[in-house]
């Protein structure tokens, strides 16, 4: 500091400067990062497109052993029909065998708590790298567990969508659904 | 050094004398692009700044021009760039410029790199013109990336779901990041749009960070193909007019073999699958990144777990980075290196490899292939180099530039 312009006692004028820089300093650097919230947060997703985040779907005309792909934000949501055996397969799995242990009861449980085997709704999303995995049209391969199958890095799921094999760390997600009525469920 | 040099030139152009008064542009252009002494024995390694300054400028001015005719939309972006191809007067030519231009982008990028590691450029006093050019490869992968998506064919969508869905490696906040980079719950509209913004924003970044690069440069000036510092003005060359001369045949040459590509096989090194519209419920049985990225995604899919995939892949750039600290070596370059010479060829070679690995489905021996790739990749720059420049023993450098050169010449 510049000693000459000040008096010989103005060791404590120093120290009150080095706050008020310091103070200055830090407000206006809260402000700045405050100032920049706005355009950060302008990125995330709008209220339009949050509003497009539930979708009721009529499952009445889906066949046993069909499997349908229904749109939802922005993402295939697939709603399989299952055949008694794909359920008994499922159930038979010991939890000791799975990736991502999740018993095959837990993914089909809507958000009333009602449990409905036959119906197996999921993100068809693989929890790799976000391909959407084979299976739920007639021809697809449906890979080694009877599930489905990713083909971009070979993930394969079973009845239930749990991962078995392959580099996906974890099940095909279950969005939280409500059966309105027996025939109507509404996703998100 | 040339013997103008300092002395402040005189116009006799009142116009100019009158600007360069008050705006010393022309004094500026003289001293670094006339005078500007530089090193005499470059070789054609040398040519490809120029290259790729040129290339550059290409992008720029296509991508200005194409962004007339381009609309980001979901619904319309794959129909105005079909427009562009087939409707709007020789809109083929300025994309087809544009595609074809990214790819010969980076291969001026990557000589100019290799040129950098062979010959020593990035040591002292050089780090920081080398850390400004992985800053500029890093902005051109983004922007490469992102204009990819433009056109929103099948590669377009799927290759940017499976590079954001990188960040949902991240633990915690991962899922929230890439919600906040989508803009949504997919890749969609929103996504688009801020690519598309990106994408036209980025270049004019990169356009300042290659003005650093070069203010850097001009610095200390060029390196050379012997790694010593000219000692006096029988060392160097005023760059004009024989660089100007040397870098413009080298830009014509690239310039022929860019324009072979643009109109005999303009879609060479593209991906078909990318003139199919995007479809966000079909998956395309393979996806691939555009060539210049496969060496990096080989790395990403080498590793078995995604976190570590992901570390292991933007590592693979950060290393880089580091480069100047991490060869130990004092010698420059490559030629008075007897070792380093042929494990700078390892690597060329380990790279190749992993960008065939990155082209191939991981399945077979391209997995344990990938990683090895992978594992030499980092053994080079993390183990070899810092070791390699403590027990190799360099060869005698010549007394001098000129020296060397005339020896040559006999």
């Amino acid at each position: 500091m510049a000693t000459s312009s000040m008096p010989a006692d103005g060791h404590s004028d120093l120290t009150r400067r080095d706050f008020l820089m310091v103070a200055t300093g830090a407000l206006g650097g809260i402000g700045a990062v405050a100032a920049a919230w706005p355009l950060i947060n302008n990125l995330n997703p709008a209220a339009d497109t949050l509003a497009l985040s539930s979708v009721e779907v009529n499952i009445q005309p889906i066949q046993v052993g069909q499997a349908v792909t229904v749109k939802w934000r922005g993402k295939p949501l697939f709603i399989r029909h299952r055949t008694p055996e794909e359920i008994k397969t499922a159930e038979a799995v010991p939890l000791s065998e799975l990736r991502d242990p999740q018993t095959d009861n837990s993914r089909v449980t809507d958000t009333a708590k009602k449990v409905r085997p036959e119906w197996l709704i999921m993100i068809g999303v693989c929890t790799h790298l976000g391909c959407v995995p084979l299976g739920n049209k007639p021809g697809d391969p449906k890979g080694p567990f009877g599930g489905w199958f990713c083909p971009c890095h070979g993930s394969a799921y079973d009845t239930s969508g749990r991962i078995r094999q392959g580099p996906a760390p974890k099940n095909l997600e279950i969005p939280s659904y409500l059966f309105t009525t027996d025939t109507l469920v509404r996703v998100g | 050094m040339a013997s103008s040099h300092g002395t402040p030139p005189v116009f006799n152009n009142k116009v100019i004398a009158w600007i360069d008064y008050r705006l010393p542009i022309f004094s500026y252009l003289e001293k670094e692009y006339h005078h500007f002494p530089t090193p005499r024995n470059f070789n054609y390694f040398w040519n490809f700044g120029a290259i790729a300054t040129v290339m550059l400028v290409i992008m720029i001015v296509t991508g200005v021009v194409l962004a007339t005719n381009y609309t980001p939309h979901v619904t319309m972006a794959f129909d105005s760039v079909e427009r562009i191809m087939r409707d709007v007067p020789q809109g083929w030519l300025v994309r087809y410029l544009h595609m074809n231009g990214a790819s010969f982008f980076f291969i001026a990028v990557y000589i100019h790199i290799f040129r950098g590691m062979y010959y020593g450029s990035y040591k002292s006093p050089r780090e920081l013109l080398w850390i400004l050019g992985v800053i500029i490869l890093l902005l051109m992968m983004a922007t490469a990336f992102m204009g990819y998506v433009l056109p929103w064919g099948q590669m377009s969508f799927w290759g940017a779901t499976v590079i954001t869905n990188l960040f949902s490696a991240i633990p915690v906040v991962g899922q929230s990041i890439v919600d906040w980079l989508w803009g949504g719950f997919a890749i969609d509209n929103p996504t688009l749009n801020r690519f598309y913004a990106l994408h036209y924003l980025l270049p004019f970044v990169i356009v300042g960070v290659v003005a650093l690069h070069v203010v850097a440069l001009h610095i200390h000036g060029s390196n050379n193909p012997l790694g010593i510092d000219p000692r006096g003005p029988q060392d160097t060359v005023p760059f004009h007019p024989y660089y100007t001369m040397k870098d413009g045949f080298g830009v014509v040459v690239f310039l022929i073999i860019y324009a072979g590509f643009t109109f005999f096989m303009p879609n060479e090194m593209g991906d078909a699958a990318n003139y199919i519209e995007a479809n966000p419920l079909v998956t395309p049985t393979h996806i691939v990144p555009e060539w210049y990225f496969l060496p990096f995604y080989a790395i990403l899919r080498a590793i078995p777990d995604k976190l570590g995939g992901v570390i292991a892949m933007f590592g693979s750039i950060g290393v880089l980075f580091l480069l100047p600290w991490l060869d130990t070596s004092r010698v420059r370059s490559a030629t008075f290196r007897p070792i380093y010479k042929w494990f700078m060829l390892v690597l060329v070679i380990d790279v190749i490899v992993l960008g065939f690995c990155g082209a191939h489905p991981p399945e077979g021996f391209w997995v344990p292939l990938a990683q090895l790739g992978t594992l030499y990749y980092f053994f080079h720059f993390l183990i070899l180099l810092p070791i390699l420049g403590k027990i190799e023993r360099p060869l005698p450098l010549p007394p001098s530039i000129a020296a060397s050169v005339l020896k040559k010449a006999g």
